[in-house]
């Protein structure tokens, strides 16, 4: 199988976040590979190990897509050193600020390109915070969706996908056939760290840059422009007590005044 | 006046309020439809669980496909509807389900989204908060059909009785869009309390309640409450995923949230942050969750929850 994993370079969710000219700004703050893709990134090497190996002559393949800045390049090494074989990133200045149409128009067109059978994705990047991202990449690409996944379990000569789908709406059990998009949730495995081999080998590995152009796509129009965007007062420091035996009455009483009961 | 679409809002076969909240933010830009996906049969039994809300029309399309085929089917759907009713925007619930609905429809008519509004203007100015509540942001679709997705709970709905104009259309679900296919579903375990992101009060419990979720349930129960948990609680098996609060879960911004024995880390501060009030339960008092803290109580929740729940009783009776 030919799976590719598609990974995020985010700011550090610990870091303020900021606006600057109507973007947020990724250029002043630490930027780290988007957490939940690391779920997406061992499923993938899960699925590969389960099914003939990702090693050299083995029956799969692992490539990271990554669409971002050329720093994006650390999130990338990392993808890398857990042991995803290739990886691809597409870097254009007609990108900056690039909203979910844009992203989707230039992932698919990478996926489209590298001619893959499975494409795993994190559920939610921690800056945008859309879970859109690989609904809107079936879309386009007119493949099974698969989301929100807490296990996948996958049968390459059946050419078949079942996931566990958990959502507001309940617990699904559903599959579709490939060429398929699956998006994991935190819930689904354990992220291997990179071992110190990994970390050698991720070295000698290429990183195949793109822009625009190599991808054959014109990204025309924004979809959606940002206004403004101002900082809220913090919240107010609230009341704090400690349990001295009446906290539930003053509890209460704070529900009480406040008309929450 | 021009028509506004919203898809209303049904989880588990019944209507959502958040099916009235997209009509309130719809109405200030045009007549409202609502869509109605249904079960084949149940168009009109569906349709008569949208009682309240600034409605004119029903629009209903029934197939069994809609189950079978998830967000595929419903995209599919909605996008020829569009077609055919030439919306001025189209509204959709903020949750996994509507997100991924609105994205694909996006793809489909070549269409701006936006998503987690929590207000949209009579000119389609959608306000958003981001970075854990810190920040509005406020921005406007600029190419096609505006598709905006609103997040339970964040406006005042228009609770008006709905006497609405009801169609029926006849539209298939196109084979392309039927890739995904539905083996089994099991329905939320909700245990008759009301579905987490819509509830006005959500009570949640976290590592500190050592899997003893009975005190949390109970002082949920006095205040007809929504019960929510952190990551730790859900991930050593003693509250069901599906009521996950944070990042990786839902968000919720009930009027009243309260956490109880949770730590207050950024991944579970993500999904409740713009809660209009926070009450926090913990005993070490450096938790950062009492950083955002309305009231808090540094002290035991086995001791501070049942006291609480017998107030709230006697207050109520
Ligand atoms: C990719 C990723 C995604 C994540 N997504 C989420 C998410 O969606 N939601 C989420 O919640 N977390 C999420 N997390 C996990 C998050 O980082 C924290 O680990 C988790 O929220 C901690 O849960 P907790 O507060 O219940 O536990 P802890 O941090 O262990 O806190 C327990 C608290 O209980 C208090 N306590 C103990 N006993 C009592 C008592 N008897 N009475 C009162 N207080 C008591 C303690 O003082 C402590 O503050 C995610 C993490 C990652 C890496
Ligand atoms: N710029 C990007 N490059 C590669 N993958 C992305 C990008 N943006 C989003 N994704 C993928 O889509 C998922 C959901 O992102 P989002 O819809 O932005 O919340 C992420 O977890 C990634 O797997």
């Amino acid at each position: 199988m030919k799976i590719a994993v598609c990974i995020k370079q985010v700011p550090d969710s610990w870091a303020e976040k900021k606006m600057l000219n109507g973007y947020l700004d990724r250029v002043n703050v630490d930027a780290v590979l988007n957490d939940l893709d690391e779920y997406a990134i061992e499923e993938a090497l899960k699925i590969a190990e389960a099914h003939g190996g990702n090693e050299e002559g083995g029956a799969n393949t692992v490539t990271v897509i990554s669409m971002g800045p050329e720093r994006a390049t650390e999130a990338i090494r990392k993808a890398l050193s857990m042991g995803a074989n290739a990886a691809i990133l597409i870097t254009d200045p007609a990108l900056a600020g690039a909203d979910a149409l844009a992203t989707t128009k230039v992932l698919a067109g990478a996926i489209t390109k590298g001619g893959f059978d499975l494409v795993i994705c994190g559920t939610e990047s921690t800056d945008a915070r859309m879970s859109v991202v690989p609904a809107m990449i079936a879309e386009r690409l007119n493949w099974a969706q698969l989301t929100f996944a807490s296990a996948v379990s996958v049968d390459p000569a059946a050419k078949k996908v079942t996931i566990t789908r958990v959502t507001e709406s309940g617990v699904d059990e559903m599959f579709g056939e490939f060429p398929a998009v699956i998006s994991v949730v935190e819930k689904i495995n354990e992220p291997r760290y990179p071992s110190f081999k990994g970390i050698m080998a991720a070295k000698k590995k290429t990183i195949e840059n793109m822009d625009l152009a190599a991808l054959d796509i014109t990204v025309e129009n924004a979809w959606s422009a940002v206004i403004d965007a101002s900082p809220r007062p913090p919240r107010a420091a609230g009341l704090t007590v400690t349990d001295d035996g009446t906290a539930a009455d003053q509890l209460v009483s704070y529900l009480v005044e406040k008309k929450l009961i | 006046m021009s028509t506004t679409l919203i898809l209303a809002d049904f989880i588990g076969g019944k209507n959502t309020k958040t099916t009235a909240e997209l009509a309130t933010v719809a109405a200030r830009v045009g007549d409202v439809t609502a869509v109605l996906l249904a079960p084949s049969g149940q168009g009109a039994s569906y349709a008569a669980g949208i009682v309240q809300g600034p409605i004119k029309n029903i629009l209903i399309i029934e197939s069994d496909g809609f189950a079978l085929h998830g967000v595929g089917a419903a995209a599919d759907v909605l996008s020829q509807v569009i077609s055919l009713k030439n919306p001025t925007a189209v509204l959709i619930a903020s949750h996994a389900f509507g997100k991924e609905v609105a994205g694909r429809v996006a793809v489909k008519s070549n269409s701006g989204i936006i998503t987690d509004a929590v207000d949209v203007g009579a000119d389609l100015t959608v306000t958003q908060l981001v970075f854990g509540g810190s920040t509005t942001v406020h921005s406007r679709v600029s190419h096609g059909t505006p598709i905006i997705t609103l997040r339970p709970n964040s406006v005042s709905a228009d609770l008006v009785a709905v006497t609405p104009t009801i169609e029926t259309l006849n539209l298939d679900i196109s084979s392309g869009s039927k890739k995904t296919t539905l083996i089994s579903s099991q329905p939320p375990q909700q245990g008759g309390r009301p579905e987490l992101t819509e509830a006005d009060i959500v009570v949640s419990g976290g590592r500190g309640t050592n899997g003893d979720f009975s005190v949390v349930e109970a002082f949920a129960d006095s205040l007809g409450a929504a019960v929510g948990a952190s990551r730790a609680a859900t991930d050593a098996g003693w509250y069901p995923h599906t009521h996950q609060v944070g990042q990786t879960g839902k968000t919720v911004s009930p009027q009243l949230y309260v956490a109880c024995g949770i730590s207050g880390a950024i991944q579970h501060r993500a999904g409740m942050q713009t809660s209009k009030a926070i009450v926090v339960i913990n005993k070490d008092p450096e938790a950062p969750i009492f950083e955002i803290a309305d009231f808090g109580v540094i002290g035991d929740l086995f001791s501070v929850l049942p006291k609480a729940t017998e107030g709230v009783k006697a207050r109520k009776s």
